[in-house]
This record gives C-alpha cells, structure tokens and sequence, in this order.
C-alpha cells in the first residue's frame, strides 16, 4: 500500500481513519454496509492517496449510492480528510507569489481587491480556497469565552463582506448594466460568494475539529440529508430543493400504479393470431398470441388539507398533485380549510406551479372561519362533489386529522371511502402526536388506512407499498 | 486491467472528447480496476450513455448495449431457446432429444454475449429503473460474479470480465442490493466552466466567446424552477443551431427566439422569457 497521505500516514493509523470515517459515515444516517466498507479499503490500494480529490471521489464512489447523502458526506469527509493541518497561511510563508500581496499583513481593502479577482475567476482554482483559509486564520478567530477562542465564520465574513462587492464586480464584467447579461453575471457572481461562504465554513469546521475533536462536531454540523427534513420544519431553502425531488416522485407513484397493473393480468388469448403464428410451426402453436389489454385507467382525487399548520406540507403535496396531473388521465384536486373547492383548473397541464398555488390561497372558496373543520369539510364535499369519486377512483387525502374539536363526520367519510377503489390518508405528523389535542387520527384511520408521511423518505415509501 | 490510473482515463476520454470531472475519471478507473459494475444515476442528457460509449471508444472495447424497458424479461435480456429449429430437428430426427439444448439452439440476447465474449467488452445497461424489479435480481448473478446459469447448459462463467455500465434517471429507487454491488457515479449538469469546454469540443467552428455566454446562459436557465431543465445535448444543440444560423453574438433577441432549442414546455419557455427578462415572442 503506498502511503504519504501529505502528512506521511503509517499504515495503521490509515486504517484507523479509514474506520473512523465509515463509522462517522454510519452515524451521520448513511448506510454502508460491511462489503461497501471493504471496496472502498480496497479502493484505497488502488490510488494515489496524496490526491484528495481522487480520494474523496474514490470514497464517494464506493460509499455513497444516493445523491441526497453526498452533502453530509463531504462535510464529514473534509473533517476525516482535512487538506491541510496546520494553520498557516498558503502552502508557503505569508507571501503569496501569485497574489502579490501578503495576507498576513495587507490592509483589508487590498484583501477586498484580492478577493475580488477570485471572485471574478474559476472558483476551482486552489488559490481560491487558498485564500479562503488564510482569511479564516486572519480573521475567524473569536474569543468565545473568558480564556476560551474559537472558529467562527461569520468574523471572517464581516470582515471581507464579500457580498458588497456585487456592484463592484458588475461594472467590472459589464459595459452596461441591464438585461440579461447582467442576469447572468449576478448569478456567476453570487454562486462564486456562495462557494466562498462554503469554503470559509469548511476550514472553520476543520480548526473546531482540530481542536475539540472530530466526532463532537461532526455530530452537529452533518444536517440529514433532504429526504429526510421534516415537512412541517422544512425552511424555504429546502422547500425549493424538495420541488425538484417532486417529479421523480410522481412519476414513481404513476409507474407503480400502472406497472402492478400491468403484472396482474395478461390479455386474452388472440386466438386467430395465435393460430396464423403456429403455422410457421407446422401447425403447433408453440407462441401464443394474446389481446393487448385495455389499458386501466387510474383516476386520483386529491383532498388537501390547505390550513396553515401544515402549509408547508400542502404545498409539498399540491406540487405532487400537479406532477400527478401529467401522469394520470384523470385528477381532481379539492383544497379545504373548513369549506372545500376544486382547484382542479387552477392545476391545468402546462400553467406555472408557483403561481397556480398563489393563485389558490387567494381565489380558491376554501376558508370560512379559518380553522380546519374535517366534518364539515366531509359532508360539503359528499355533497358538492360525491359524483368525483366512483369504483375507478383512488381518494387520496392529506392533511393532519385536527379538527378543532368539531365533528369528525366519520360516516361520510366510510361512505366515501367505500364507494372509491383505493383511500389512504397521509399525515405530516408524527405518530406519537396522533391523538393528542384535538387530533382524531385514529378515528379517521379505522375508516381509511392512515399513513405517517412526514418526509420525502416516508413518502417514497408508501409510494413503494402501495397496493 | 482497463485503465492504469484516473489521470490515464481522463486523457484517454479526452481523446475521444468526452471531458470527464474528478469524479468521473476516479469511478471509472475503480470500476476497471476494481472489477464492479458502473452505475450512473443522472438526469436525462448528462452524458451517462455517452461515458459507456466513450469508455469503449477510449478501450477499443466492444460495447453490447442492453436496452432495458417496462416488460423486459429473460428471452430478450438472457437468452432463449430456438424452439422452431428445435422442433424441426425432432421432426427431421426422433432420436434428436438429447441434442436439442446444446449451443446450436441457443439464441443468444445481450447479457450472455457480453458474458461469453473474448474480447475487451463494455457492457452498456441502459435506463435500468425502466425494467422490471424482477430484472434486477436476474442482474445480481451477472454482476457479482460475472456468471449465468443455464439449466439445460450449467454455469458459463465469463471468459473475460465485461466492463459494465449501468445507467438509470432515478425514476425509482433501485433495490439497495443492486446498489450494494455497484460503485455510483451521480452525474449532474455540469459547471459553466466545464459545460464550455464540452461544447467547444462538440461543436467545432463556435467561437470561444460564445460558448462562454452559452454556457452561463444554460446554468442560469437551471437555477430557474422548470419541468425540464436544458441538458448538455440541449446545449450542444443550442450552439449548432446557433453556428447554422451564423450568429457571432449571443444577445436577448437571438436567445429568444432560438429557446425552443433548450426549452420544450410552453410553460418553461414563459418562465424563462419572465424570470431573465427576455423580449417575449410575437
């Protein structure tokens, strides 16, 4: 095995590392199995371990079989790997031949005027992270406590303020302002700061855990990966990457529908084809020929609970009911808080996602009070709507059970449920808050089966199960 | 061994111009090197079919590609019995019944040409999560032990282990056990940086300053929220359209009335010409 991972590892404390990562790995909520673990030690053999990048690809290919893990994994991976281990400015002393100024010692509009270039350049260039690190020595360094320092970026982000040099970098790289070029530049621009911001972060972790230990922070720096967030916690950030998870949802749930179907029964036997082909057989029909089957067509109808306490889920739920549209002949979305409407047209293939929600909370005839009345919203729907669900129809509701205390009409609901092909109800909540207040989530469960659904994971899962 | 090291696979897939990332090379040496199947999980037109094609391009390998799709079974992926020649040699011959499974009546599909091939082979299979789970666990037998077992023939183990690439757009899950055995590569629209450099190789002839703009154009059109984000091909597209058309510059007017190229939902376009302020079509 070659060695001399920069730092001149022995052998065994590679292994150790090794160990270490794999179990911080584990503990960050990847699961790598004991085989997974063995190809990537052997994988190790095989490269040049001086090279982190292969290295850290190395591990990911071998490690990581799903893209929301590779996040926490590159945190950990700069932790267990880091790319330096002293603090020091560069690979040199304090001068840097390349900036022509000295970091440690520049006044800070020079260091703006410096940071600047890079911002302007490829942020794959080392002297990019470079500098990154030698602002963090310079600048993160806070007292915490009497005593007591520690690693901070927002010191180092206060200090350089990458963000005010926008209007800077734009007169740079524009003749003129305006338009879409200056779109673009923006968006250079800021993905540049935002990849800065990442990199000071990285070497602040890598100080803390110099100096505290590994495991303590990469305990509460790893977030769980996006399929994993909480629908009701999710931040607005999130929700944007949770919208691109939607499509490959609903066309799971689609495929999955239409494919068990397809299992089920074969068409009948075509018995005229069958015989032409058993000519080419001398008369012994060794090919059967069947009927294409007629094609089932699912019907899904949405009820969605659109109140405030699970407005995150609902908008989650309503962009996969729009996803839905696209995949099904048939979708009819009611949206209620204590009365019920049909937002179906609002969700026409082809009009805009964000807007059509917009537009909802605002014209859809869905609140009267404002506080979430499922027996209400029950029976107006058996009322308005009963000739929506038929012996094709999967009803599919979503929302938290949480009446406000009024009457479940439960018996609407078994009416309803009875008459549909399939119901199941997905609840955001956690199991262990059903039934407390004011929820009724057994009740409704006993009529129509009730799923826990509080993250994509969960969702994907009873995707999986459904039958 | 296929590649001596990711520094060698980065040369030899620049050659036949695709220009692999870190991530890119180090997998595909680890998956020569190590022996395990390749799976690439991507959206559509990252280049994932490309890498097979490029890795046997770059080889001199031969690749046999195995199309996978909602309904494939073992006849198609495997192999099947010829059963109008068997029938006719019982017909010619009674005493033919002991020879009718031997190799002259074997058909052979995909998965056992590539299995018993001599020479170097890329083994491409192509949008696995359309296929079937059941397809899956008759993968698991080829791809951790490079070995098929006929009933009538017994084991036939590979002559000469197959580089096999496996691609899938993640419209499901695979099972974790396919996973397990695989090394994963997530291919993902690339840089602007990088994406330039795909073009200019692509499309030769374009000026350098427009394959720049084009790029930044592309990655500015991802970050919007749309159905179907442009994907390389789509770029690549782009800047021929562009060269056919004889444009030196990149302006609004040229872009918006070419963004049928890259975009293909009215929605997205709409969008598009919303959030970057182009001048709407008439």
């Amino acid at each position: 095995m070659r060695t001399g991972m920069g730092t001149g590892m022995t052998r065994e404390s590679l292994v150790d590392r090794h160990l270490g990562f794999v179990q911080a790995l584990r503990e960050a909520g990847l699961p790598v199995s004991l085989a997974e673990g063995l190809d990537a030690a052997g994988a190790l053999t095989l490269i040049d371990l001086a090279d982190r990048n292969t290295l850290r690809e190395a591990y990911a290919a071998t490690l990581v079989k799903r893209p929301s893990y590779r996040p926490g994994f590159d945190v950990l991976f700069d932790l267990w790997f880091p790319p330096v281990v002293s603090g020091s400015y560069g690979t040199g002393a304090g001068e840097r031949p390349d900036g022509g100024i000295d970091l440690e010692h520049a006044e800070i509009p020079d260091l703006r005027d410096r940071l600047a270039d890079l911002l302007m350049g490829d942020p794959d260039d080392p002297a990019f992270r470079e500098f990154a690190r030698a602002m963090v020595e310079r600048f993160g360094r806070v007292q915490a406590s009497a005593g007591r320092q520690s690693w901070f970026s927002f010191a180092v982000l206060r200090a350089l303020s990458p963000e005010t040099l926008t209007a800077r970098l734009l007169d740079r790289m524009l003749a003129e302002r305006g338009g879409l070029p200056e779109k673009i530049a923006r968006q250079q621009i800021s993905r540049n700061i935002a990849r800065f911001q990442e990199e000071v972060a990285t070497d602040v972790r890598r100080r803390i855990a110099e100096e505290s230990g590994i495991e303590k922070i990469a305990r509460s720096t790893v977030k769980p990966p996006i399929d994993r967030i909480d629908f009701l916690r999710v931040t607005k950030a999130e929700l944007a990457q949770l919208r691109r998870e939607v499509y490959p949802l609903a066309r799971r749930l689609a495929t999955r529908l239409t494919m068990r179907n397809r299992l089920g029964r074969r068409g009948r036997l075509d018995f005229r084809r069958t015989v032409r082909a058993s000519l080419s057989t001398g008369g012994v029909p060794l090919t059967t020929r069947l009927r294409p089957k007629r094609p089932h067509k699912p019907e899904l109808v949405v009820l969605c609970d659109a109140s405030d306490s699970v407005s995150t889920f609902s908008h989650f739920t309503l962009l996969l009911t729009f996803a839905l549209r696209e995949q099904f002949t048939k979708v009819r979305a009611f949206a209620f808080v204590d009365a019920v409407d049909e937002i179906t047209t609002m969700f026409a293939p082809g009009a805009d996602v964000i807007d059509a929600i917009t537009r909802m909370a605002q014209d859809a005839d869905i609140t009267r009070f404002g506080r979430t009345d499922y027996g209400n919203v029950f029976e107006r729907f058996a009322e308005r709507y009963a000739d929506a669900v038929g012996p094709k129809t999967s009803l599919l509701i979503l929302g938290d059970a949480r009446s406000n205390y009024q009457a479940p009409a439960l018996d609407t609901l078994k009416r309803l449920a009875g008459r549909a092909r399939h119901a199941y109800w997905l609840n955001p909540e956690p199991r262990a808050q059903w039934d407390t207040g004011d929820s009724v989530a057994t009740g409704y469960g006993s009529v129509v089966p009730m799923y826990e659904c509080r993250n994509v994971a969960q969702l994907a899962e009873f995707i999986e199960t459904l039958d | 061994m296929w590649f001596a090291s990711p520094d060698e696979v980065r040369e030899r897939l620049t050659a036949v111009d695709y220009l692999a990332d870190d991530g890119i090379t180090t997998s595909v040496f680890l998956a020569g090197a190590l022996g395990k199947p390749l799976l690439t999980e991507g959206p559509a037109g990252v280049g994932k079919t490309q890498l097979a094609k490029a890795v046997a391009a770059a080889t001199g390998a031969r690749l046999i590609r195995l199309q996978c799709y909602e309904g494939l079974d073992e006849a198609r992926a495997l192999y099947e019995w010829n059963y109008k020649k068997q029938l006719l040699r019982i017909q010619a011959d009674d005493d033919a019944w002991d020879d009718i499974f031997s190799e002259e009546f074997l058909l052979e599909r995909p998965l056992l040409k590539a299995i018993r091939s001599d020479e170097p082979t890329v083994l491409l299979i192509d949008e696995t999560d359309k296929a079937d789970v059941e397809v899956e666990g008759l993968l698991l037998e080829i791809l951790s032990d490079y070995q098929i077992t006929i009933p009538e023939l017994g084991t036939i183990v590979a002559a000469r282990r197959p580089y096999v690439v496996l691609t899938s757009n993640a419209t499901r899950e695979l099972s974790e056990a396919l996973k397990r055995r695989c090394l994963y590569l997530h291919l993902d629209y690339p840089t602007p940086e990088r994406e330039r450099d795909i073009v200019l190789a692509q499309v030769p002839g374009l000026p350098a300053s427009i394959a720049e703009q084009l790029a930044r154009t592309v990655a500015a059109l991802r970050v919007l929220e749309l159905k179907k984000s442009p994907s390389i091909a789509e770029t690549i597209d782009w800047a021929r359209t562009l060269l056919a058309l004889g444009r030196t510059e990149l302006d609004d007017a040229v872009i918006g009335q070419t963004l049928g190229v890259v975009l293909k939902h009215n929605s997205d376009q709409a969008r598009a010409v919303k959030e970057l302020g182009l001048p709407a079509r008439s």
